[in-house]
This record gives structure tokens, C-alpha cells and sequence, in this order.
């Protein structure tokens, strides 16, 4: 009983507490940022320290699995949102979250700064950045095999190539369906299959995720693949992790089936603070913050005005003219071309 | 009798809860929100259920008798001869069972064993060892070295003794290890899918693609009310089993090893450099990678990506010291209840408790943020990481802790009763110093499991700090040599931990053991 006597005022404290919050507007004390774990993994007490001290607001990070799961919480918690601001949706997944409407639109103070192409026509989320997913290969491999590097997708169904090729899952993997999707449209909806068939045909390898392909399977780290799916800027990471420092990156890119990944932030519907939490988009999307983006996240910033660390510039590739679909193609789409996908991959 | 029953009842009300609200609540919730929805006949399904469910049913039969097969030398040799080193091989045994699956993988795939039924098979064997060895030997150290010296006397063979006599005592701590090994593999995830190429499904594998990539949540509820179904079928038996075989012995309360002698010595060097050595070869490889380059100084250092590697350290050895005493508290009492009566209650309370073993990570993650904000909104705080944790630790406790307390025999509790000691006065002076020991070893696992637990954590919506196996996964997941060789750095010193915190639990049980 004793323990009930103490306990009880607590719980009641604390549920007033949850209660008090409900809708009171003005400035919050903190603002809940929910956001994939691969962002969550590289913000530290730095990161937001301009912010807060703008603002008075502190931000506290909430990390939620890989950006799938990400949506996916927040599809389920809509009523009852665990953050004010979303950050990591890309557009393989937008549509999701655009369908079961849990951003409340917002547009942004620095919107002119980011290219039309990459904008949300209704400004339900902002977009903050962006990256190719691309096949990147192993230079000295290449160079020991006295290879061209192919570029054109069709070149890889040859033996010389497909066998020495590892692409991820679309059904696990994130850059796996965004390399699917590339297929779709350089080939078109008739002929993609086909040469998915070729490829398996002649050996392509097939594994769960990323960090499958690139430290298991790439040459690079001692595996059997020369050509993996990755990302345009995986070469600088190359150059600025390397045990040995390294003028040259030890990889490349084929600019041919590039997919570019937008990243977005949205204010979720239900927050308490509407006005802080845009405050928080527009930070994002900040010259200030848009310069620390390459180096950390190893993406494009979406705001133009942002300079470029000379080291990124040096190694990376933009792609031409890489492939993107519309939120509304994919929603349609995803999951009638990953189960084609599977039966002819799998069958 | 009445106060006994209210003492029954308060014991029972805490396991009950802490099941009922962070396991069974969420459960309900997210399968209720998912079966909601749902539109039965979907075209092909049945025929595709059949396959994933007929496949991981097998290979979880086949993954746990022969984890049995390759742990059987070691324990034999642990459970019944001192010899130096002894202690030490426990301790190591226990490192493949926390290393995160994507390392393991890692190793396997470096090896050549990949994308085949054998290296999952393998690699099942790899991980779950130490959950037979250390489960049996428990209990096997301490039968009473009597009864086999009276059947030797009468002139049965040392294989006789060991059928007639060893083997049957042993029934409820091999049953308690199957059923682990068996969930565990039953819900294999990511070395199916990194080892198994592209021909392996598990229902685990198959939830988690409906589930988190095409958020089919009819599919996935349907595919995870299947997974429980069979969990809850296996289980059943089971405790059937369990309930059947459990034999009332004296249980010495020290262990009754002797220094091998004879022929017996080579067998035990054998069973262990032997065990050792195979469980090495991967272990080999990743403390190779792991010296490739300066990747442990690396670990000091602040990462402008990833912070301070080693910081990581103190975040899980804080988390695994909270999820273990969680675990052992809740572990414990519901120990006591499972034992206190026998019936259909006391059965069906130990089979829900072993239940987050056998569910889906996805699920329970997103369980606990459709239905934990009520009464206090614990999604996203700090706390829901250890009590994750500590659900998956539970059925260790009470696995290991159950057997031992089922072998009290009940007229010793009687006698106490009539001498007037109280039922807590009866749990303490004899159940408990019998127990203590069996609890210890639950409580180790409880740590570990905390230490190397990724799945279910990954899955909830957590404050952004990093755990040892959370820290190797954001090295992974980006390019460069030192973040290879600084994950593969963390994953040694994670072994590391491990062999010495196991290694320091079980000094502590002797100590213990002095006591009384």
C-alpha cells in the first residue's frame, strides 16, 4: 500500500502532464525530430546548436529503424504523432505517407533556393536532399582484368560482366528498389523483366541490403563483385575513410541506371507546436546546415546556394540524367513490379 | 491456505503485468489494427504460406538438434571434470550467442558459406552452442555424484549410467534448451537473409517485407498470428513435457565436478579445444579484419559521422545491468508462481512468458508505439530500450531457474511449513540458496542478450543513442575501409565484454555459493 501512496501522485503528475501539452500553442521548451537511423547516427550535440540558440529550443532526435519503418510509425501513430517534425522520407516511400496524409503543409522561408524539379507542388514536405543511387565498380579491378567499364546497362548482360555484378533486394532494400525502379525506366514497363532475366541468366547476384553488397560481395573488400549498386557518392567516402590517405577514390561510378533519391521533411499533423516545428524545416533547409550535409550524410544538399567541401566536388559524380518516378507512379506501381520482380528473380 | 493463495496471487501480479503490458497489450493492438483490414483469399497466399511455414518449421527442427550434436562433447566435458580452463571455455562459448547477426554473416560470407541451407544451418549451430551448453551443464554438474557411483557398484557400464540415469535427469534442462534454440531459430531473420541467398524465406523474413518494405499489415498480422501459432504449439508441447519428465532429485547444492582421469582426459581436451576451434573460425576472421589497420586507437576518437565509438560501451553495459535485473526480478517470481501450482493456469502462464521469444521483432516494435502511450506515453523514452531487452531475457531466467525448482523436493517445502516458517520463509531459506545458482546463469544470459540485442530495438521508435551493436551498424552502413575495420574493431571489443562479464558472473556464483 505504501508503495501505492507514493506512486499515485506521480502517475497522476504525469498524466496531467501528458494532458497539459494537448494545445497550447507558443514555443515548446523541445521539439521532437523523428528521423531514420542512419541520419540519428550522425547528429550529435553540434548539429542543432545553432537552433537552439536562434530559437531557445532544444531538439531532441528520435531514431526509428531504416526509412521504411520510419513512414511506417508514422502512418500508425498519426493520431498521436511521436514528433513534431519528420525528417527521411525519400521518394520511394512519399507516397505512403502523402496517402495517409500525416504531414500538415508548410512551406518553407528558403523554398526559392531549391530547384523546381525537386519541390512538392502542394509543399506537404520539404525536400532537404538528395543522392544518386548508382552501380559503382572497382578500379583496379577493372585495370587487372584489362575491362572497359561498361556504361550502359544493356553492356552488363554479357558474361563478361553479369557474373561480377551484385545488386540488392527491392523488397528489403532501400537502393535495391530504387535501382529496380531505374530498370523500369530505362527499359520501359515491356522490357525491363527481360533484362532482369539476361541478368539472372548470366549470374547476377542478389543480396538482402547494402552493407551485403558493398563489404561482402565488392571486390573492393575481397568479394567476387566488381560492380555493385551503391551510391554516387560512395567514392569520396572511399577517399575520406581510407585507412592510407589516397589521392585518387579507388572506385567509380557508371552513370548509366542511376536513380536519384530525394530525402524530405515534413511538420506532422497533430503537433502541438506548428510554427516552432516550421521554424525546424526551415533550419534544415538553411545554407548553415545544407554546408555540413556532404560531409556527415554523404547526399547533395537540396538548398543550391549551399557550397560544396572541395573534397566531395573532387570525387564525386553527379549523373546526367538520372531516373525519378512521381510519388503517385510508385504508390501505384512498387508493389505490383517488386512481386514481378521476385517471381522472375526468384521463380 | 487462504494466505497462500494471496501470496500466490501478489508474486503472480508482477510477471503478469510487466507480460501483459509490454508484450500481450501491444501484441492484441497491432494485430487487431492490421486483422481490421483484412481481405482473406488474397490470390497465391495460401500456397506461399505453406512454403515459408514449412521451411521454417524444418530448418528450426534441423538447426536445433544439431546445435545439440556439436554442443554435446563440451558439456560433458564441463559438467562433470575441473580442469584448468574450464571456466574460461564457459565464458568463450558464450561470445558467438551476442555477436550481431550482420557480423556473423560477415564472417560466414568471407568464408565462402553462403547462399545455402548449410551455412544457415551453420550458422544457427554457431549462435545457439552456448545456450545447450551452459542451459544442461547447470544442471548436470549438480546431480548427485551417488547415484551414479551406486550404479557403477551394481555394475553398469558408464554408458548404462548415462542412459538409464543421467540422461533422464537431464530431460527438463534439454527440453529447456531445445525450446530456446528452437524459437530462436524458428525466428531466424538476418542470417537467412544475408547466408540464405534469394531461396530462403522464414516467416520472420516474410513479416518483415510485408510489414516494413510494402506495409501490407493484413499480410503481415496474418503471416504473425501464424508465426505465433506455431511458437504457441511447440511451446505447448513443451511445458506438457516439461510438467511429465520433471523428477523430484536432491539436487546437491555445490557442483560435483572431479579432475578427469584416465582415458577421460583426452576426451575432455578433446571436447573442448575441439568446440573451441570450430566456434573460432569465424571469430578468427573478423579479429583479422579487425587488424588490418589502426581500427581500435579509431574506437578513441570522436567521428564527425558517428561520434565516439567507444561511448557506445557505456550505453550498453547501462542498458544490459537494467534489462538484467528487470529480467531477473520478473524471471524469478515468475518462476515461482509456474512452480508454486501445477494445472492449466500455471501452464499457460509459463508458455505466454516465453512468447516475445517466438514473436517477430516488427511486430513487437510496432506493437509498442500503436499502444504505449497509455496511461504515460512511453513511446520514444529511454526506458522502453531495456525493457525490450528484458522481454526477450524473461524465458532465459525462467528457463533456467524453472528445472531447478521444480527438482525441490516437496516434502522438504512441507516439513518447513509444518516446522511454522512462512511461505516467504520457505522460498527463501530452501528454495532460493537451491535456486540462486540456476537464476545466475539466466541473469548472464539476460546481460548478454541485452548486450547483443539489435532486432527488436532497431524496430521501436527510440532516443538517438547508440548501443555497441547500434554503433556497428551505422559503420556498416557507410563506405570506407576504417568504417569496415572500426565495425569490425567494435565487434571484437564486444566479444570481449562478453567472455569477461560471463566470465566474472561466474566467479560470482561461487562467492555465492559460499555463502550457505
Amino acid at each position: 500500500m505504501r508503495h501505492i501512496r507514493t506512486l499515485l501522485p506521480i502517475a497522476v503528475a504525469l498524466l496531467l502532464a501528458a494532458c497539459g501539452s494537448g494545445d497550447q500553442e507558443g514555443t515548446p521548451e523541445t521539439l521532437k525530430l523523428i528521423t531514420h537511423d542512419s541520419f540519428a547516427a550522425s547528429v550529435d550535440d553540434a548539429t542543432f546548436s545553432a537552433f537552439t540558440a536562434d530559437t531557445g529550443i532544444e531538439v531532441e532526435v528520435i531514431a526509428a529503424g531504416d526509412a521504411g519503418a520510419l513512414v511506417n510509425q508514422a502512418v500508425l501513430t498519426r493520431d498521436n504523432p511521436l514528433a513534431d517534425v519528420l525528417f527521411g522520407v525519400d521518394d520511394t516511400f512519399l507516397s505512403r505517407a502523402l496517402g495517409n496524409e500525416i504531414f500538415r503543409p508548410y512551406e518553407s522561408r528558403h523554398i526559392e533556393m531549391v530547384d523546381e524539379a525537386l519541390r512538392d507542388a502542394d509543399s506537404r514536405v520539404t525536400p532537404i536532399d538528395f543522392g544518386d543511387v548508382c552501380f559503382n565498380y572497382d578500379k583496379n579491378w577493372f585495370e587487372d582484368a584489362r575491362l572497359e567499364v561498361p556504361d550502359d546497362l544493356d553492356d552488363l548482360r554479357a558474361d563478361d560482366y553479369a557474373p561480377y555484378v551484385t545488386v540488392e533486394h527491392p523488397a528489403t532494400s532501400s537502393p535495391g528498389l530504387a535501382f529496380m525502379l531505374a530498370t523500369i525506366d530505362v527499359f520501359g514497363e515491356d522490357a525491363w523483366l527481360d533484362w532482369w532475366r539476361d541478368m539472372k541468366e548470366a549470374g547476377v547476384h542478389v543480396v538482402p541490403d547494402w552493407d551485403t553488397a558493398y563489404y561482402n560481395d565488392f571486390t573492393r573488400y575481397g568479394g567476387a563483385s566488381s560492380i555493385v549498386v551503391s551510391y554516387a557518392s560512395s567514392p569520396p567516402a572511399e577517399v575520406i575513410f581510407s585507412e592510407e590517405p589516397l589521392d585518387e577514390a579507388p572506385t567509380g561510378v557508371i552513370e548509366a541506371g542511376c536513380y536519384r533519391q530525394i530525402e524530405y521533411a515534413g511538420v506532422l499533423e497533430g503537433t502541438a507546436y506548428p510554427e516552432s516545428a516550421g521554424e525546424l524545416i526551415d533550419f534544415l533547409l538553411s545554407v548553415e546546415f545544407q554546408e555540413t550535409v556532404p560531409l556527415t550524410w554523404f547526399v547533395f544538399p537540396a538548398n543550391r546556394e549551399a557550397d560544396l567541401p572541395q573534397e566531395f566536388v573532387d570525387h564525386t559524380i553527379i549523373p546526367e540524367n538520372p531516373t525519378r518516378f512521381s510519388a503517385n507512379e510508385i504508390d501505384e506501381n512498387r508493389e505490383r513490379w517488386i512481386n514481378e520482380w521476385i517471381a522472375v528473380m526468384e521463380g | 491456505m487462504r494466505r497462500i493463495r494471496w501470496g500466490w496471487a501478489s508474486v503472480a501480479a508482477v510477471p503478469a503485468l510487466f507480460i501483459g503490458y509490454f508484450f500481450a497489450y501491444p501484441l492484441v493492438r497491432i494485430l487487431a489494427l492490421g486483422l481490421s483490414e483484412l481481405s482473406i483469399g488474397a490470390s497465391g497466399l495460401e500456397a506461399r504460406l505453406l512454403r515459408v511455414g514449412w521451411f521454417t518449421l524444418w530448418q528450426a527442427v534441423v538447426s536445433t538438434i544439431l546445435t545439440f550434436l556439436v554442443a554435446a562433447p563440451l558439456t560433458w566435458a564441463v559438467s562433470s571434470h575441473e580442469f584448468r580452463g574450464r571456466r574460461l571455455a564457459m565464458a568463450l562459448v558464450t561470445v558467438p550467442f551476442v555477436l550481431p547477426t550482420v557480423v556473423v554473416g560477415t564472417a560466414f560470407v568471407s568464408l565462402g558459406w553462403r547462399d545455402s541451407i548449410g551455412a544457415i544451418l551453420a550458422a544457427h549451430v554457431f549462435f545457439n552452442v552456448a545456450v545447450v551448453v551452459r542451459t544442461v551443464s547447470t544442471l548436470w554438474s549438480r546431480i548427485d555424484p551417488r547415484l551414479h557411483e551406486a550404479a557403477r557398484v551394481l555394475g553398469a557400464s558408464e554408458w548404462q549410467v548415462f542412459r538409464r540415469i543421467t540422461l533422464p535427469l537431464l530431460r527438463p534442462a534439454i527440453a529447456a534448451a531445445a525450446s530456446i534454440v528452437f524459437l530462436f531459430t524458428f525466428t531466424s531473420f538476418g542470417i537467412v537473409l544475408i547466408l540464405g541467398g534469394l531461396r530462403y524465406a522464414t516467416l520472420e523474413v516474410e513479416i518483415f517485407r510485408q510489414a516494413v518494405n510494402l506495409f501490407d499489415l493484413p499480410l503481415a498480422a496474418t503471416l504473425a498470428i501464424v508465426q505465433l501459432v506455431g511458437v504457441s504449439a511447440a511451446l505447448y508441447f513443451y511445458s506438457r513435457y516439461q510438467e511429465r519428465t520433471a523428477s523430484e532429485w536432491t539436487l546437491e547444492s555445490g557442483s560435483n565436478l572431479s579432475r578427469p582421469k584416465g582415458i577421460a582426459r583426452f576426451g575432455v581436451a578433446a571436447a573442448t579445444i575441439g568446440t573451441l576451434a570450430v566456434l573460432a573460425i569465424p571469430l578468427s576472421v573478423l579479429i583479422r579484419r579487425s587488424m588490418s589497420g589502426s581500427f581500435y586507437p579509431s574506437l578513441l576518437e570522436t567521428d564527425r559521422v558517428v561520434g565516439t565509438p567507444v561511448s557506445a560501451v557505456w550505453n550498453s553495459l547501462v542498458f544490459a545491468s537494467v534489462a538484467m535485473v528487470l529480467a531477473t526480478v520478473v524471471g524469478v517470481m515468475a518462476s515461482a508462481v509456474i512452480t508454486g501450482r501445477s494445472g492449466q493456469l500455471s501452464r499457460w502462464f509459463d508458455l505466454t512468458l516465453m512468447l516475445p521469444l517466438g514473436t517477430s521483432a516488427v511486430t513487437i516494435g510496432f506493437g509498442f508505439i500503436v499502444a504505449l502511450d497509455w496511461p504515460v506515453d512511453l513511446r520514444a523514452t529511454i526506458w522502453l530500450i531495456p525493457i525490450a531487452h528484458a522481454l526477450v531475457a524473461v524465458p532465459f531466467v525462467v528457463r533456467t531457474t524453472v528445472p531447478t525448482l521444480r527438482s525441490v523436493p516437496r516434502e522438504v517445502r512441507e516439513a518447513a511449513s509444518v516446522l511454522g516458517a512462512s511461505p516467504l520463509r520457505v522460498w527463501r531459506e530452501i528454495d532460493l540458496p537451491i535456486v540462486s545458482r540456476a537464476t545466475l546463469v539466466g541473469a548472464a544470459f539476460a546481460f548478454v542478450i541485452s548486450l547483443g540485442e539489435f532486432g527488436a530495438t532497431s524496430f521501436i521508435a527510440r532516443p538517438n543513442t547508440a548501443t555497441i551493436p547500434t554503433m556497428i551498424f551505422r559503420l556498416l552502413s557507410r563506405p570506407g575501409e576504417t568504417s569496415f575495420g572500426m565495425a569490425m574493431a567494435m565487434s571484437v571489443v564486444l566479444a570481449v565484454i562478453t567472455a569477461g562479464v560471463v566470465l566474472a558472473i561466474d566467479r560470482a556464483r561461487v562467492g555465492e555459493l559460499g555463502a550457505f
